[in-house]
């Protein structure tokens, strides 16, 4: 599915180094289908010992309801290479995060699946988390980011994904493409 | 070392546009991070393209209690059952090699790639798993993927990537007596940070990682990614090549000296240039614990938590129950796990064997010990290891991933403090409300016998 732009108030999440077993404990990576992951999402920050929603935790706050964009602390999603992680923010309802670096694997997860990674400097990260709930949007094509008073921010984005994303072009279909160069290789590896 | 491994798998060069092609050697799998990739293949109508470079194992959610392994009795977590069950169904429909639970090769599948010896110098290696970075110690570029890539990778046996940076790791002078490659890695992680690796893959070299076996070079490159590196590497040499020629798998014969001639063209080249490059004085460090949680926040275990930190550093202090300023050696220990894909080879566990050795277990202390595959099993107790922790009052198990992570029954009480000899000390890593605190097997051993925090140098 193609992703060109997003408009969406924004979640606030500061902690740096959220890892991949906060997003979605292991408990619940023994399914295997792909769907049903949202209800799981940060669920030990989310839920208490007796699966009641915690008041404060923000995901819970009936403000941040139907939020799309994610503003998260440095380095999110480091450890584990669970694309469960991207799987349960998608399902929840976020199409995009953003912040000032990303864990490696996490950072291909998301992209794979169309939940697009947003890096922006420390400065404007600064102000959205500072600001949280307020009305951005996002720009794929132009790969920028607009804040509510109109400035653009502009974000890296690798110019393959990008091309994937607003194509809704998907990476096998290019990989199998190449059978013919895979199979040369193959045949001069032996 | 790293630009030749990926020069020689490249498919189709990377151009402003497109990232390269790269070709895999070899695709290790296991039950968690594999069906919906076989979902997706049986969706497309594809098929898997090299078998003979695929390989499936069971191990993250698969159960160590003997009974359910071997005993007839069905495995208590029934998700994780079903989960099995696909991987024996997926792995028979595509002609994937397989090792059952009952396999007596079976183990974690970063303890199994070295054992068969099919994880070798100067190959591509990658698992839907970020522990992946373990096979580097062979001079492999190694690394985890996510679920849509292990498609692609059974689809093609390729995948497409950009290329990372370099990142020289050199460790000088020598490690005291009484301090391991694990308390070396955790010290690494503790300098460069949790992201420090980001977007590189490390070179450790040096002195004394030339003269590490090649167990402790595993457990360095295996916390490659809790540095957030892509991968971690070490150059093959005569230990490598030793290792290697005793495993079932290796080339033999002839195509063993072609091999050998090979990887022996692997290593940098004295001189060459690394994107960043850092030194570490081996000399310097003592026994490390992680008191907080992520693996950076590490201390000497002769040292104490530090003073002061900011916000992140007191959620993690008031999740761990712990006071800043207070010495490492105060802190409690309820529960000791030794095992994993860091830890969990048969050097490890005769290392935590040798310091439990005519002790018992602290009084409402609780000890797991779990092999990291069945082979280490059986050596183990060829040599009577498994007695040493029986005796002190520690379970034996079968092999698996165990209490390293939470999805398979064997798990850390809310509250309680986990010595761990794995490699992660996130937030409810080891069960809900866990408290983990990093460390070698020796450490983990002697803390064991004290009921806290203790240097296994009081051991020798």
């Amino acid at each position: 599915m193609a992703v060109k732009n997003i408009r969406s108030r924004t979640v606030a999440l500061p902690a740096t180094n959220v890892d991949t077993d906060q997003i979605i404990p292991a408990r619940f990576l023994t399914a295997t289908s792909k769907s049903g992951f949202g209800k799981h999402l940060f669920a030990d920050w989310r839920y208490d010992a007796a699966g009641n929603p915690k008041p404060d935790f923000v995901l819970n706050r009936p403000e941040t309801k139907g939020a799309a964009i994610l503003v998260a602390g440095r380095n999110i999603g480091c450890g584990s290479s669970r694309e469960h992680a991207p799987w349960a923010l998608q399902d929840f309802g976020f199409q995009a995060v953003v912040s000032t670096e990303f864990a490696d694997i996490f950072r291909t997860n998301c992209l794979k699946n169309g939940l697009l990674p947003v890096v922006v400097d420390e400065q404007t990260h600064a102000w959205l988390l500072a600001n949280p709930g307020v009305e951005i949007s996002i720009d794929v094509e132009a790969t920028t980011l607009t804040l509510p008073d109109g400035t653009q921010v502009k974000f890296p984005l690798e110019g393959f994904a990008r091309y994937c994303l607003l194509n809704g072009i998907d990476e096998l279909g290019f990989l199998l493409s190449q059978n013919a160069a895979i199979t040369v290789y193959e045949q001069s590896h032996r | 070392m790293f630009e030749k491994v990926w020069d020689d798998h490249v498919v189709v060069p990377e151009t402003a546009d497109t990232p390269a092609v790269l070709f895999i050697d070899l695709h290790l799998t296991h039950e968690v991070t594999t069906p919906q990739a076989y979902t997706e293949l049986r969706t497309r109508g594809l098929r898997l393209r090299r078998p003979d470079l695929t390989l499936a194992t069971m191990d993250h959610s698969t159960p160590t209690r003997t009974e359910q392994v071997f005993g007839g009795v069905p495995i208590a977590v029934d998700s994780a059952a079903r989960q099995v069950q696909q991987l024996e169904i997926n792995a028979r429909e595509f002609g994937v090699e397989l090792f059952n639970l009952q396999d007596s090769r079976r183990g974690i599948v970063h303890i199994i790639g070295p054992e068969l010896g099919i994880t070798q110098p100067g190959k591509t290696i990658v698992c839907g798993d970020s522990h992946t970075s373990t096979h580097g110690a062979f001079g492999a570029l190694a690394f985890g993927i996510g679920t849509t890539e292990v498609g692609h990778v059974l689809a093609t046996q390729c995948l497409l990537q950009r290329r990372p940076k370099t990142f020289a790791i050199n460790v000088t002078n020598a490690l005291p007596k009484g301090v391991t490659a694990k308390d070396l890695i955790l010290a690494i992680i503790g300098k460069i940070g949790v992201s420090g690796g980001t977007g590189y893959v490390l070179e450790y070299r040096g002195p004394v990682i030339e003269r590490m076996s090649m167990d402790e070079r595993m457990t360095i490159c295996n916390m490659s990614i809790e540095a957030g590196a892509r991968a971690g590497m070490i150059a093959p040499d005569a230990t490598t090549f030793e290792y290697l020629a005793a495993t079932p798998r290796a080339p033999k014969g002839a195509e063993w000296e072609a091999a050998v001639a090979r990887w022996s063209k692997l290593p940098t080249e004295d001189g060459a240039a690394f994107d960043r490059s850092i030194d570490i004085d081996a000399s310097t460090l003592v026994p490390m614990v992680t008191y907080g949680t992520h693996p950076g926040m590490v201390a000497p275990i002769t040292g104490s938590v530090p003073a002061q930190g900011d916000a992140v550093f007191e959620k993690a202090l008031k999740y761990m129950g712990l006071t800043a300023g207070e010495p490492i050696v105060n802190v409690p220990v309820n529960n000791v796990f030794v095992g994993s894909c860091t830890n969990g080879r048969l050097s490890d566990l005769r290392n935590a064997a040798r310091v439990l050795r005519g002790h018992k277990l602290a009084d409402g202390v609780k000890m797991l010990v779990v092999p990291g595959s069945q082979a280490v099993k059986a050596a183990a107790e060829a040599e009577g290891l498994h007695k040493v922790f029986l005796d002190a009052g520690a379970e034996w198990r079968e092999s698996g991933c165990s209490m390293c992570l939470g999805m398979n029954g064997d798990l850390v009480p809310t509250g309680h403090y986990s010595i761990s000899t794995s490699n992660r000390n996130f937030e409810g890593r080891q069960g809900v409300g866990a408290r983990t605190l990093l460390a070698s097997p020796e450490t983990a051993a002697a803390s064991a016998i004290r009921g806290r925090v203790t240097d296994p140098r009081e051991f020798n």
